[in-house]
C-alpha cells in the first residue's frame, strides 16, 4: 500500500492530500512533503506516526504554519502532519483557572472562550491572528509578557504527546502545583517538534487585568534606555512588558509593510525614528496604574528620557501589536532578513547592542533591534538583496555576534534567515557542552528519526 | 560494604569526611518522611571535584549514591533504600555569587534556603520558595525535589526560579545546564532535571533567579465557623482572579495543635481558619486586602483580623511554619501526606477525607496550601502498633486515590521517592511510566543514582515499617 491510501486508510481520504499544488503550502526550507494529512484524535496521530516510524518515513506537525521556516530544514520530509483539525477545547474550569486544549486550536479563538470568562494566557506572540497554540508552544516563540508571566514553561501544566515511535505519552497534569513524575512536557517547548507530536496541553489560565496602561519615553542612547530598564527592575513597580526598541525597529513598525501585517490605527509614531525608545506596560487598578505613571514619569526623567507618552489601553493596542509582530514585520521589510535571537543578562545588554551593532555596520548591513527588559534581544539584520556578495557579509556578522554574545555570557542562535542561507550560518549558535544529553533525549524520544528530524540544535 | 572502597574514600575526603559506624549512621537512616533505610556511608564531598571523584569510585565499586541535603524530604528521596553511599551536600554550603543588579546568585547545593534570603535581604532581594522547612532545609534539596512553599502561589515553586545548575552525572561527567541568561537553547534540561527527585545527576551548583521583596505586605486571618465556608472563601478567591501571594488553611484539629504550641494567637474552637497574605505596591495591596475580606465576610466568617505590623504577621506565620512541630509535640508519630486537587473541589474533597479518617480510625488532620489546591493531611498514629500503621499507610492510600478522583495529582510538592511509588500507576499509564523510566536510563544508565524511587517496584506493604516511637521525632516541617 503506498503512503497515501495508508494515511487515507487512517484518517479518511478527505483528510489526505498528495496533489502537488496543495504541497506547496507545506514547504520548509524548499522541501515539499510527498503528502499530508489531517488527523482528526490523537489515536489516528499515534497510528500515523508509528506507520511512518515503521516505513522510515518523515513526519512533520504543523498548525498554521506560521513559523516553519525557524530552525533548520528538516532532513527528511515526507508527510506534512496538519494538526489543525484537533482544534477542541478538552477541558475548561474558569472557577479553577485551568485549560486543556488540543493543539491546533488558534490562539485567537481560545482567546475569545477565556475572554468571556475574563481570563486569558499571556501569550502576546507574532502571528497572533493565525498561529495555533501548538504551533505558539513547539516553536517557543516568547512575548513580552514575561516579564510578569513567565514564559510557557511556567504555565503549561502538563501534556500528552506521541512520541517518534508513535506511542502516547504524558507527564504533568491538571493542578496548578505538581511534582509527579519527570517534566517531560518541558522538553517539547520549543523543541520544534523534534521529540514528539503534542496532541494535549493543559495551562493554568490568568485573569485578564482589570486595566493597562502604557507607557512611551525616548531617548539618545541605548545605555540611558536600559539605565530607565535597570531602575525599573530595582524599584517595587511591577510591569507586566519592558521593551526596548531601536530607532531602525521603530521605522520598520512605522512603515507600510507594518500597516499591512499589523492593520489598524497605528500609534507606533510613539516610536522614536531617531532615538530609542522603551515601552512599559503596567496593568492594576487605576490607583496602581497612576502610581506608576507618577513614579516612571521620575525614573525616565533621571534617566534623560526626551518624550514621555503615557497611552491609554485604545492607543497601546495598535502599538503592542506592531511590537508583537516585529518578526513578521521584519522578515517582509528585507529580501533577506536575517534575525539573532539573544539571551543575555540585563546588565549586559548594552554591550551586546553595541557590538551587535558594530558588526551590522562594519559589513554595511542595516539593522533593527528590539530587546525585552529580561534579557532577550532580537537583533535583525535587513539587507538589500539576497547576493552571494551578500550572504558573506552576513555570515561574518553573524559569526561576529555570535561569538560576542557568547564573551559576554550570553546565548544566540538564528531562527529566521532565508532558507538557502541556512547551511551557511550557525542557526542553533555554538557548540554546547550539553549537546550529549540532549542526543539522548532525541535517541529516546525518537530513536528512528520520524519526528522533525534534522531541524533542531545540532541537527537533532 | 567493602573495605577497600571505604578506604578510597577516606583518603579522597579524610577520615572527617566519611562516616560509616552504625551509631553514626542511624541519622541518616531517615528524612522527613514514615520510611526508613539504612546506608553503608555516608561522604561529604566539599567540592565539586569530590562529587566527580565519588561517583567514580561508586562507579568501580558498583555501589548506590543517594544524594541528601538536610533529610528534611517527606517522600524517602534522600534514604539509601538500596544500601549504598549517601552524599551529604552540608559542607558545599556556600553563596558562590550574588549578582544583584541581575537579581541572580550561584549557590552550593547545600546552602540553607532561608540563608540565601538572609544573605540578600539587606539589598531588597530573596529567594521566593519558601518550603516550611526553610531555615533548615537546602536549595539542593528543593531543586532535587521542585519543592514548594506557602508562598509559591504567587512566585511560583523551585522550578520557576532555577535558570542553571552544574551536574555530575552518574557517568561522573560533569556537565553545565542551562546559564544565567534567559533562554538557553536547546532542550530545557534545567526544567526536567529540577524535579528528578536525585535519580538523574546530583547537583553541585544551582543559578537561581532572586525576586524583589514586595513593597507592602498585610497578613489576614479569616476565622470560620464550618469547613465548608472557608474552603468556599479559597474557591471565591481564586474564581475572582485574586492571586494571593499565599493563601493557606487549618482546619480545628491543627488550630489547636498549633495555638497549644506556638500561641499565635489562633482561635481554639474555630472549625477553620484561612492565613492570607497580599502583597505588592501599597495602593494594590490595600484594596486587594479589603476585597479578600469582603470575601471571608460574604462566606460567613464571623471574624476578619488584619496583623497591624510585621510582630504580628510573623506571629501568625510562625504558627503556620511550626504546624508540622506543633502536631509532633500531640502525636510523635503520624504521616504527612501531599496530594493536590483543582481548587474547585476543596470542599467536597475535606469531607471525603473525614469519611476516609473515620473508616480507618483517626482523626485527620489539615493545613495545606488551600491557594492551590495542595493538602498536607497528617494521619496521627501510634508508631509502636504495627496495625495502627497499617491502617494509617492504608487511609493514606485511599486519600491519594480521593485526589486523582478529583482529577489532581499525587504529590505537590513532596515528590515521589519511596513512599509513593506504588501508587504511579494510578496516575500514569505503563506506556507513561516507560518512557519515563527511559529518561532515568538515559542518563542514569546503570541504575546507580538513587536505585528505587520515583518508579513502582516490587514492593510488598510490609517493606515500609515503623520505627519505634522513642526513637522518632517530629520531622521538621
Amino acid at each position: 500500500m503506498t503512503a497515501p491510501s495508508r494515511l487515507a486508510s487512517i484518517s479518511g481520504p478527505s483528510h489526505v492530500v498528495s496533489e502537488s499544488p496543495e504541497l506547496g503550502a507545506y514547504e520548509i526550507c524548499g522541501k515539499r512533503p510527498a503528502a499530508v494529512v489531517r488527523p482528526g484524535s490523537s489515536e489516528e496521530v499515534a497510528e500515523i506516526v508509528k506507520f511512518a516510524a515503521t516505513e522510515k518515513l518523515a513526519v512533520v506537525p504543523s498548525g498554521a504554519r506560521t513559523k516553519l521556516s525557524m530552525g533548520l530544514a528538516p532532513r527528511q520530509y515526507d508527510v506534512a502532519l496538519d494538526m489543525t483539525r484537533l482544534d477542541r477545547v478538552v477541558a475548561y474550569d474558569p472557577a479553577d483557572l485551568t485549560l486543556g486544549v488540543e493543539p491546533g486550536i488558534p490562539l485567537q479563538r481560545l482567546a475569545a472562550v477565556l475572554a468571556e470568562h475574563k481570563q486569558w494566557l499571556p501569550l502576546a506572540v507574532p502571528y497572533m491572528e493565525r498561529t495555533t497554540v501548538g504551533g505558539t508552544i513547539a516553536s517557543g516563540v516568547d512575548t513580552p509578557l514575561r516579564r510578569m508571566y513567565g514564559t510557557a514553561r511556567d504555565y503549561v501544566l502538563g501534556m500528552e504527546f506521541v512520541t517518534g515511535q508513535g506511542v502516547t505519552a504524558k507527564s504533568g497534569g491538571r493542578v496548578v502545583k505538581n511534582v509527579t513524575g519527570y517534566d517531560m512536557h518541558k522538553l517539547m517547548i520549543g523543541a520544534l517538534g523534534t521529540l514528539g507530536v503534542m496532541t494535549k496541553i493543559n495551562f493554568r489560565t490568568f485573569p485578564l487585568p482589570v486595566d493597562t496602561r502604557g507607557f512611551v519615553a525616548s531617548f539618545a542612547s541605548a545605555e540611558r534606555a536600559l539605565e530607565l530598564r535597570h531602575v525599573i527592575a530595582h524599584s517595587p513597580l511591577r510591569p507586566q512588558a519592558v521593551e526596548i526598541l531601536s530607532s531602525g525597529a521603530a521605522r520598520i513598525l512605522r512603515g507600510d509593510v507594518a500597516a499591512r501585517i499589523a492593520p489598524g490605527p497605528s500609534a507606533s509614531e510613539v516610536f522614536s525614528k531617531v532615538h530609542w525608545t522603551l515601552a512599559a506596560d503596567f496593568s492594576g487598578n487605576e490607583k496602581v496604574l497612576d502610581r506608576c505613571e507618577r513614579d516612571l514619569r521620575q525614573m525616565g526623567e533621571k534617566c534623560g528620557g526626551e518624550s514621555f507618552v503615557v497611552l491609554s489601553p485604545d492607543q497601546m493596542l495598535p502599538a503592542a501589536s506592531r511590537k508583537r509582530e516585529f518578526i513578521p514585520i521584519a522578515l517582509a521589510s528585507s529580501p533577506a532578513a536575517t534575525i539573532v535571537k539573544m539571551g543575555v543578562l540585563p546588565t549586559r545588554m548594552n554591550e551586546v547592542l553595541a557590538s551587535a551593532a558594530r558588526a551590522a555596520e562594519t559589513n554595511s548591513l542595516p539593522w533593527a533591534a528590539i530587546a525585552r527588559g529580561v534579557g532577550v534581544i532580537y537583533f535583525t539584520l535587513l539587507p538589500k538583496d539576497r547576493s552571494d556578495e551578500t550572504r558573506l557579509r552576513v555570515i561574518q556578522a553573524t559569526d561576529q555576534i555570535l561569538f560576542e554574545c557568547a564573551g559576554l555570557g550570553g546565548n544566540a542562535t538564528i531562527p529566521w534567515s532565508p532558507a538557502e542561507w541556512k547551511s551557511s550560518l550557525k542557526v542553533w549558535g555554538l557548540e554546547r557542552g550539553d549537546l550529549d544529553l540532549m542526543r539522548k533525549l532525541k535517541t529516546l524520544f525518537d530513536p528512528s528519526g520520524t519526528v522533525s528530524p534534522g531541524r533542531f540544535v545540532g541537527g537533532l | 560494604m567493602d573495605s577497600r572502597l571505604l578506604h578510597e574514600l577516606k583518603k579522597l575526603l579524610g577520615s572527617e569526611g566519611v562516616l560509616h559506624e552504625p551509631e553514626d549512621l542511624l541519622l541518616y537512616e531517615y528524612d522527613g518522611s514514615v520510611e526508613v533505610a539504612k546506608p553503608a556511608c555516608v561522604v561529604f564531598p566539599r567540592n565539586t571535584e569530590d562529587v566527580v571523584e565519588i561517583v567514580k569510585l561508586a562507579n568501580r565499586y558498583e555501589t548506590p549514591l543517594v544524594g541528601r541535603g538536610a533529610g528534611t524530604g517527606l517522600s524517602g528521596g534522600a534514604l539509601a533504600r538500596q544500601g549504598g553511599i549517601v552524599v551529604v551536600f552540608s559542607r558545599m554550603n556556600r553563596v558562590l555569587e550574588v549578582d544583584v543588579e541581575n537579581q541572580r546568585a550561584t549557590v552550593q547545593p547545600g546552602v540553607v534556603n532561608l540563608d540565601l534570603s538572609i544573605a540578600v535581604a539587606h539589598t531588597g532581594l530573596h529567594f521566593a520558595p519558601d518550603p516550611s522547612s526553610q531555615k533548615a532545609c537546602t536549595i539542593g534539596g528543593n531543586v532535587s525535589e521542585n519543592s514548594g512553599g506557602p508562598h509559591t502561589l504567587a512566585y511560583g515553586v523551585t522550578t520557576n526560579h532555577v535558570l542553571g545548575m552544574t551536574v555530575v552525572l552518574p557517568t561522573g561527567e560533569l556537565v553545565r545546564l542551562g546559564s544565567a541568561a534567559v533562554d538557553s537553547p536547546g532542550y530545557d534540561l534545567t526544567g526536567l532535571f529540577v524535579g528528578s527527585e536525585g535519580t538523574l545527576a546530583l547537583v553541585t551548583e544551582i543559578t537561581v533567579k532572586l525576586t524583589r521583596l514586595p513593597e507592602a505586605v498585610k497578613t489576614l486571618l479569616a476565622v470560620f465557623d464550618t469547613v465548608d465556608d472557608a474552603t468556599e472563601t479559597v474557591a471565591e478567591i481564586t474564581r475572582r482572579g485574586i492571586t494571593p501571594a499565599a493563601c493557606e488553611m487549618f482546619d480545628s484539629w491543627t488550630i489547636r495543635a498549633v495555638e497549644d504550641y506556638v500561641h499565635a494567637g489562633y482561635p481554639v474552637g474555630a472549625a477553620a481558619v484561612v492565613l492570607i497574605d497580599v502583597d505588592g505596591l501599597r495602593e494594590a495591596v490595600e484594596s486587594e486586602a479589603e476585597e479578600v475580606a469582603d470575601i471571608c465576610r460574604l462566606h460567613h466568617a464571623p471574624e476578619v483580623r488584619v496583623a497591624r505590623d510585621a510582630a504580628e504577621r510573623d506571629l501568625l506565620w510562625k504558627g503556620r511554619k511550626n504546624a508540622f512541630g506543633a502536631v509532633g509535640r500531640i502525636s510523635p508519630t503520624y504521616y504527612a501526606m501531599d496530594g493536590v486537587i483543582p481548587r474547585t473541589k476543596l470542599a467536597v474533597t475535606l469531607r471525603r477525607l473525614a469519611e476516609i479518617g473515620a473508616k480507618y480510625g483517626f482523626e485527620i488532620g489539615n493545613i495545606f496550601h488551600a491557594g492551590d489546591g495542595n493538602l498536607h493531611p497528617l494521619i496521627p498514629f501510634n508508631g509502636r502498633d504495627r496495625d495502627e500503621f497499617r491502617r494509617a499507610i492504608a487511609a493514606g492510600t485511599e486519600i491519594i486515590r480521593c485526589c486523582i478522583e478529583m482529577g489532581g495529582a499525587i504529590t505537590g510538592e513532596h515528590g515521589v521517592g519511596m513512599e509513593k511509588d506504588h501508587l504511579m500507576p494510578y496516575l500514569f499509564s505503563a506506556s507513561d511510566l516507560e518512557l519515563m523510566r527511559g529518561v532515568r536510563d538515559a542518563f542514569n544508565p546503570s541504575g546507580l543514582l538513587n536505585p528505587g524511587k520515583i518508579f513502582p517496584t516490587a514492593k510488598a506493604c510490609g517493606e515500609i515499617y515503623a520505627r519505634p516511637a522513642a526513637e522518632m521525632s517530629a520531622p521538621p516541617a
